[in-house]
């Protein structure tokens, strides 16, 4: 599940990155914002999952 | 011995992805290095837990105060997590979060070590005549 996350963040990166350039060259500024601002959300989304678990996982091993 | 490659593996390759989307999307390379982080440590975890495993059977074997070693194996962790949060921070260029990060860190670390530092104070007191 490690790789597979990392992989899949840097799809959405890559992705935003194309529609990001593509709706630039296009003349519409406003959406390309939004879109960047999609990506960065749903990859928070993802991570945050990851980071709750490091915290429980954190808690559990050092006696907190 | 297989984990050792896979970090090594997984660290290479985020390295990777990092490096290509840093010059257009800083924030989601930031992203992949907090997940990089995470998966290292979850694949180390079970190396360490044998470790602290370990520790507690000898504080019960010898009758140290459990509770210190709980208190040193917290402390522990707080400064792996601080050392975490303030390194994701200065990678993204804010060196200044992440030195209150370290300071709130430290401020912590010592609140809670004060029953450690009474507990020897105690004891040189008694010890003195």
């Amino acid at each position: 599940m490690g790789i597979d996350l990392i992989f899949r963040i840097a799809a959405i990166g890559i992705l935003v990155s194309v529609l990001n350039a593509l709706l630039n060259k296009s003349g519409r500024e406003e959406q390309a914002m939004m879109t960047t601002l999609a990506g960065l959300i749903v990859v928070l989304l993802l991570i945050v999952k990851e980071i709750v678990n490091l915290f429980n996982v954190i808690k559990a091993m050092f006696q907190f | 011995m297989v984990e050792i490659l896979q970090v090594l593996g997984l660290g290479i390759v985020a390295t990777v992805l990092i490096v290509i989307l840093k010059v257009q999307r800083p924030e989601i390379a930031v992203q992949i290095s907090i997940v990089a982080g995470i998966m290292v440590f979850l694949i180390v975890l079970g190396k360490l837990s044998v470790v602290i495993e370990f520790l507690n059977s000898y504080t019960r074997k010898v009758n140290i105060d459990a509770s210190n070693i709980s208190l040193l194996l917290k402390i522990i962790g707080i400064a792996y997590i601080v050392e975490f949060g303030a390194e994701v921070c200065r990678d993204a260029g804010e060196s200044a979060i992440a030195s209150k990060i370290e300071l709130a860190g430290k401020v912590v670390i010592m609140v809670m070590a004060v029953p450690i530092i009474t507990s020897m104070l105690d004891l040189i007191v008694r010890i003195m005549p």
